[in-house]
Parts: C-alpha cells; structure tokens; sequence
C-alpha cells in the first residue's frame, strides 16, 4: 500500500520537478551556507532574504509581469544594496553589526510590502502572486524554474570551484588573505554575490523566512562531523539534497503540509541530530567524557584530602 | 604583631568542563597589603578572582573572607569587596557619562530599586577627583583615553568604599601618569589597613610596586613577601614552559 | 474619532511600546535574539489557541510569551555547547518553531482563524475596527487598549530597574560583583520583549516587529550620549516616525506597518549619516582632520 504510493508519487511529474528543483537548491545552499557560517555571518542571510522583496516588487513594476529572471535581477540588486548599507554602518560608526541588520532586514521588508501593496491596488495585481516569495511556493514549481535553479547552480558552482583557495582562506582570516595579496575586495564581493544569488533563488520555493536556515541548517550540521572544508562543503550540499527531497516527499504524501516549513523540519532534525550525535564533539559524546574525567577528578581530590589528613 | 588575614584560600580546586584550571591552590591574603598575583597566560590568574567573587562555585575548597574578626560567606560581605574587571570587557560606546560610571560604584550600597543621592554622588566626585578627573565628570565615556578610563574604572572602585580591592590587569595598556596615579592611590588603601590584590603583568615592576607576591600556574607555587619570595629561581619555575596539570592524566 | 486619527493613536502606541525594551536591545547588540523572537511567538499564540480555543485570551497572551522566553533558553542552550557560532544558534531555532508554527496553522486553518498574511503582516487599518467590549459596553479598540497596557508595563518594568538595567548592560562582570543578577535582569527584559512581540503581531506582524523595537532606539543611540536623553529621544522618534508613516501611508494607499518601517529605516540612516557627534560624516572629519595633524607633525620631524 505504502510502495504503492510512493511508485505513484516518484512517477508524478510534478512531483519529479519539485523534488528535483528543492533538492538541488538544499544542495546549493548547503555548499554556499557553509562559507556564510564560516564567515560567522548566518543571519546575514536573513537579512538579505528580507531586503530582497523590495527589488522583486520594483521589478515587476519595470517589466510588468511575472517573469522570474527580471524579478531576480531586481532582488539580486536591492539584496546587494542592503548588504551595502548594514557593512557601512557597523564599520564606519559604533552602530553593531546585529542592530544595523534588524534596522535593514525591516525597513527593507517594508518598503517591499510597501511596493506589494501598492502593486495590488493595480488590475494585474492577480498576475502578480508576489505572495509566493514571502512564504514560498515549492508546489507550483515550473520546469524553467528548475532549469534556471539549474543554470544558475552550476555557475555558482564553478566559481566556488575556480575560487576554491581564495574563498577558503578568506572565509576563515580574512586579514591573513589579504597579507598574501590577494585583493580583499574583490573575492569578499565575488562571495557576497554568490550567497545573494543562492538566497534569491531560495526564496521562491521556502520563502524569505525560511530561507536562511537552509543556508545556515546543513553547514552546522556537517561541521558536527568534519572539521576539513574538503568533506563538510559536499556533506553540507548532501543534506541539504536529502532535507529538500525528503521534504518535498513528506508535503506531497501528507495532508495539507506545506514544502517550504516542512523542508525546514527535515533539516532541523539533522542538525538536532548531528548535535546530539557526531561522535567527537557532539553533547552526548561530550558530556560521557565529562563524567568519566569529573569521577577521576573526584578520586585525585578525596586521595589528596586522605594524604592532608595524614 | 601577627599579621590580619583578609581572604583564606584553603584547597580550592576550579574546573572548566571537568579540566581543572586551578589545582589545590592554598593562599591567604594579608590584610593592609598590596598584593601582585602573577604567573603565564591561563594559568588561572583571572579564574582565581572570578572564584573569589563567587561568579564560579569551585569544584572543592574553601574561600574565607575577614571583614571584621569572624570569618564571613561572600554574599555576606559583597559590599566590602570592590572589583575592577579589565577595562576592555565593556562597550564604551555606552551612553553615559564619566560621574554615571562612577555614580555605579554606589549601586551595591543602594541595593535593588533605590536610585542614587545627592551623597552618592558627593562620593563619587570625591573619588573622580582622587583620580586626577574631576574636570571630566561630565565626558562621554566614548571620548577618554585607555589611561582614563582605568582611572574611571578605579574611582568606580573606590566608591564603593569596600575593604578589600581587587584590580584585574589595571596597568595594561595605560599611559605613565596613570600608573602613577593607580598606584599611589592603592598604597594609599594599603595605609588605611585595607587589602588591594591585583593581576599584575610586568615583572619588572612587582618590586617597586608590591608588598607581597603570588605565583600561580595552575597551582599556588609560591607566595609572601616581595623582598624574599619574588627570586628568579621562583619566577623561572612559574614560568617554565612544560608545565601542564591534570590534562594528560584525565585520559 | 475619525479612523486616520484612531489609526495614527494606535500605531503611536504601538511604537512606543515596542521602542522601550528595543533601547535595551540595541545597546546589548542582542536585537536579531528579539528577531527570533518575534517569529517564535507565532507557535506560542497557536499551542496556546488549542488549549484555550479563544484567539482573545489573555492566556494566549501569557502562553506566547511563555514561547518567547523559552525561545531564548534554547537559543543560550544551543550556544553554550560552542557547537555552532552564536548566530548560527539564532538562525536554527526561529525557522524551526516558525515552520512548526507554519504547519498548524496550514493544517488547521479551518478551526483558527488565523492566516499567515495577518500575522506576518499585519494591518493596522483593520485595528479600529476590532472592538473590546466589557459587560457590553464598547471600551476602545482591541489593539489599543493590549498596547497601552503593554506599554505601561515597559515602562513601569524600565522605572523600576532603570539602574539595575543600566549596570548589567555596561559591564556585567560588575554587576555581578556587586549583586545585581544579569541573568535575570537579561531575562527580563526577554520576558518584556516576548510580551510586546504578541501585543504588537497582529497591528504590525511579526517581520516589523523587531524595527519598530530597533529603530528609534538606534536613531537616537546615533544622537545622544546619556541614557535617560536616549529612551527620551527613542520616544520621540518613534512618535514622530509612526504618525508621519500613517499620513503617507494613506497619500500613497500603502501597507501602513510597512511605511513606518520605511519611514523607521530613513530617519536612522539620515541620523548615522549626519548625526553630530557619532555620524559618518562627523567620523570621515574627525579622520581628515588626525591625518592632517599627523602630516603637520611629520613635517615638523623632517
């Protein structure tokens, strides 16, 4: 009965497009993310995730229609411009990089629904559906959604793998990167733009909310087991695929479970996991070896309180 | 005379996750003395203080404090006892002024609820003005020099108008006049019986400055007066590069 | 009362109550903590709407601030194993109460009648028309009268400990020494944010939230240098940002939660940008003229 359903399901073609389209973008996340964690720069990604709607609401107000490559171009630039804004600000004067994101992250979202709002009160408002980015519409994935997840992908992709030395050094010491020479500036901008384009990309099927923890979910949950850049980075874009895909199956089967939260689920449990679990650092691993060491401390003391009162 | 003990260390053992950061450290600390702890980064030094101000319960051991003749718990006795923490663990971009900073070396005294008085803040110009600040009292904290703000941070300390005082690293990074100052004002506690303890970095200037010495590197290796304690067989020994306690047994 | 004056009255409140605890928020540097927050609150309103089936409750209230506070337990929790980065911790645990939050409501929304877009959202220009009644009598409108009481207590709880706030913000090592817990103080002021987070979901939604708590206190961090001159400020501003974000709002037929948090955004950048004594422009001053000092003394030297 259970096989039946799921050959049924695996068989579906829309279900094959989402799936596919939610599993490579957990993967692509999850390779970007780790740079973003590595950065200590996770909520960063949320910030942008939010600062993004403004540009897709300005967007489609230039082109006039829903088509995604002008909306991503308008979210690609509010997004940089908002990154733009939170780094001046906690460089340049004693405002904290954490306030300068909340101010950014909800003034930006505001202008946006500011721009929705106004959008709506048009008559093409309906072919807007500008909701979708805010929660996120994994089920209404289209197949040149998929292939520009795809396109887009694979040019991340790439220069994370041109740029694999440089964005390496200059996700763990930024200032030891720029001793070597190499121009700061350039690989922080090249780095900057990829975790944007990642996050413009994830928002249309988790939603800006939702899309930073698949952006911070998989790298925490990899660096549980690995400490090389070499193993977590693929393991990150693995569960992330996993997370997706497992996902996508759980909002299909189930009744009225929506993808986007029900991805983010799948992940947590990962990382919830991960934390419990990884046999090195994890809690349980670490609070065994911690009564074991507490017992033989306990037995070095009461030996030294026994020899004191000889 | 025999000499008044201030604090009594007795067998205090620290730990950090079950890895001990002060072994079975023993130490009394003299009333009406100025006194130096050193010893190399993480031995303890700063973990030592923070068990004296009860911000961390030690794994065994005891800490007596004399404020008058009997021996006292901490909660106690908090009022006598005034803290300097390294003056790089505040944000000094914090919205206040040189006297409100000050004015915070009375809110012991108050207790919760209570706002300051016209005689707190009496004390705390009496104090800013010991420290060479009066005419600062009304600066934003943000515009002092490093020397300056450990000379807020002491008049902070002196308000609170304790017995015992204890500085962490109230020399590091300030300016010679500052030196100065701190240290004249902390022999001048010492005159008035009351107890200053201090982490203190440079060796070269412990015999000027002290009374007595402790050395500690996990352990309390040695300690007492200045003038027969601080040798360089001591210092050496507290010094020396393979010292590492407890680590390798804990396996 | 017309509507625009009832509307601009109650997002007056609602600015207000929010801006208070943010003073805090933004001098700590813990304002995404109160992001997290602001969204975790939404599982805390729909657990506590299936116990006590009424979305009105005051114990809906009290539950979903219980969530927020709970909120930030896990979040110190997660980063004190030091498996994961500070904000990383943030950036695990909101997405996961929000999504968990996310499929009740979408599973059961024929029993609550709460829809995302309210809750995310907002709309404060529904606020008047949502009365509270007591024994039949009509007494004002429902947000109104939830802020004015959440207000009243943030500023009461803020009174109350202002020295207390004061020291463990500064320097909490100090504190300590000198008895005052920061803990609990930090936990506090939690409490008070969680508390306005669900007073304010429903006229500003959950996303504005967390400007209308950092905003004005930021704006007026940039152009003050005492504490009680700050919350002073903070006030002000706030005043002033939600009655001109209303008037625009209804120029422009906005979202009008949406222009305050525009109207929050341009008025702190305009203060980081020109504000005298902390601004960017007084800062790139302040550097030309040490250079010129500095080239004068080197000229001197050689």
């Amino acid at each position: 009965m259970m096989w039946n359903q799921m050959t049924l399901l695996f068989n579906d073609y829309t279900f094959q497009i989402v799936a596919l389209g939610t599993g490579f973008l957990g993967f692509l996340s999850g390779v970007i993310g780790t740079y973003a964690t590595l950065k200590k720069e996770s909520l960063l990604g949320d910030a942008l995730s939010h600062s993004a709607l403004p540009g897709i609401g300005i967007g489609f107000l230039i082109i006039q229609s829903k088509e995604l490559v002008g909306l991503l171009i308008g979210a690609t630039i509010s997004g940089l411009v908002a990154t733009a804004i939170i780094q001046l600000m906690s460089k340049k004067s004693s405002v904290k990089f954490d306030s300068a994101l909340s101010l950014v992250l909800s003034s930006f979202f505001g202008l946006g629904l500011v721009i929705m709002t106004h959008i709506q009160g048009r008559p093409n408002a309906q072919q807007a559906g500008l909701d979708s980015f805010i929660f996120g519409q994994a089920s209404a994935m289209l197949v040149r959604d998929v292939r520009l997840i795809a396109i887009i992908g694979m040019i991340i992709l790439l220069i994370v793998i041109v740029f694999w030395k440089e964005f390496k050094l200059f996700s763990f010491d930024p200032d030891f990167g720029r001793t070597l020479g190499f121009s700061g500036k350039f690989i922080e901008f090249i780095m900057s733009t990829v975790i944007v384009l990642t996050i413009i990309l994830g928002l249309e099927s988790v939603g800006v909310i939702l899309v930073s923890a698949l952006l911070i979910g998989p790298s925490v949950a990899a660096r549980q087991w690995s400490n090389k850049l070499g193993i977590v980075l693929p393991l990150a874009g693995a569960i992330g695929f996993i997370s997706g895909i497992l996902g996508t199956i759980i909002s299909s089967v189930g009744n009225r479970i929506p993808t986007g939260p029900s991805i983010v689920v799948v992940l947590s449990i990962f990382v919830i996991g991960s934390l419990f679990f990884s046999p090195e650092r994890g809690i349980i691993a670490k609070r065994s070896t911690y009564k074991k060491q507490r017992k033989y401390f306990r037995k070095q003391i009461e030996l030294l309180e026994e020899e004191h009162e000889k | 005379m025999e000499e008044q003990k201030a604090i009594k260390i007795h067998q205090l053992t620290v730990a950090y996750d079950a890895k001990p950061v002060l072994w079975n450290a023993s130490v009394t600390f003299k009333k009406g003395k100025l006194t130096a702890i050193v010893g190399p980064n993480g031995a303890g030094k700063s973990t030592l203080l923070k068990t004296i101000l009860d911000f961390i319960k030690p794994v065994t051991g005891q800490i007596e404090y004399f404020v008058g003749k009997q021996s006292s718990e901490y909660k106690e006795i908090k009022n006598h006892i005034a803290y300097v923490p390294q003056n790089s663990t505040v944000d000094w971009d914090f919205p206040a002024t040189v006297l409100d900073v000050v004015l915070m070396g009375r809110y012991g005294h108050l207790g919760w609820f209570k706002r300051p008085r016209k005689k707190d803040k009496d004390i705390a110009k009496e104090m800013l003005a010991k420290v060479g600040m009066t005419t600062f009292f009304n600066r934003q904290i943000s515009q002092l020099s490093g020397g300056q703000r450990q000379r807020v941070f002491l008049a902070r300390a002196l308000a609170q108008e304790a017995d015992i005082y204890i500085l962490d690293e109230p020399l590091a990074g300030v300016d010679m006049k500052t030196e100065r100052i701190i240290m004249d004002l902390l022999k001048e506690l010492t005159k008035e019986n009351k107890t200053v303890i201090v982490v203190h970095h440079d060796l070269q200037t412990v015999e000027a400055y002290f009374d007595e010495v402790v050395f500690i590197n996990q352990e309390v290796l040695n300690n007492g007066p200045v003038s027969s304690t601080f040798t360089k067989g001591n210092i050496d020994e507290t010094y020396r590069q393979d010292r590492n306690l407890g680590e390798e047994e804990g396996e | 009362m017309s509507i625009i004056a009832e509307i601009t009255l109650i997002a007056v409140v609602v600015s207000v109550a929010c801006s208070l605890p943010g003073v805090f928020l933004v001098l700590r540097g813990t304002t995404m903590v109160s992001d997290a927050i602001t969204h975790t609150v939404l599982l805390g309103i729909v657990l506590a709407f299936f116990i006590t089936q009424d979305l009105n409750s005051p114990f809906l209230i009290i539950g979903a601030t219980f969530m927020g506070v709970f909120t930030v337990w896990v979040i110190e929790a997660l980063q004190r194993t030091k498996l994961l980065g500070d904000d990383a911790a943030i950036g695990i645990v909101f997405p996961l109460f929000f999504s968990v939050a996310i499929i009740l409501i979408t599973r059961y929304t024929g029993d609550i009648h709460l829809d995302q877009d309210t809750v995310l959202m907002g709309e404060l220009a529904f606020a008047p028309f949502r009365r509270l009644t007591f024994f039949g009598v009509d007494i004002g409108a429902r947000a109104f009268i939830t802020m004015v009481i959440i207000l009243l207590i943030n500023a009461g709880f803020i009174a109350l400990f202002y020295k207390e706030l004061k020291v463990t913000t500064f320097d909490a090592a100090f504190a300590a020494a000198v008895g005052f817990s920061p803990i609990l103080i930090y936990y506090g002021l939690m409490t008070l944010v969680s508390l306005t987070a669900v007073g304010a979901y429903d006229s500003v939604g959950s996303i504005l939230v967390v400007g209308f708590m950092v905003g004005p206190g930021l704006t007026a961090y940039l152009l003050t240098n005492e504490l009680k001159k700050m919350i002073g400020v903070t006030v002000l501003i706030a005043v002033i940002n939600s009655i001109v974000g209303v008037r625009l709002a209804f120029i422009l037929d906005s979202s009008i939660a949406g222009m305050i948090a525009v109207i929050t955004g341009i008025v702190c950048f305009l203060a980081f940008t020109f504000s005298p004594t902390k601004g960017l422009i007084r800062n790139l001053l302040n550097r030309r003229k040490r250079q010129k000092k500095f080239d004068e003394k080197v000229k001197n030297v050689y």
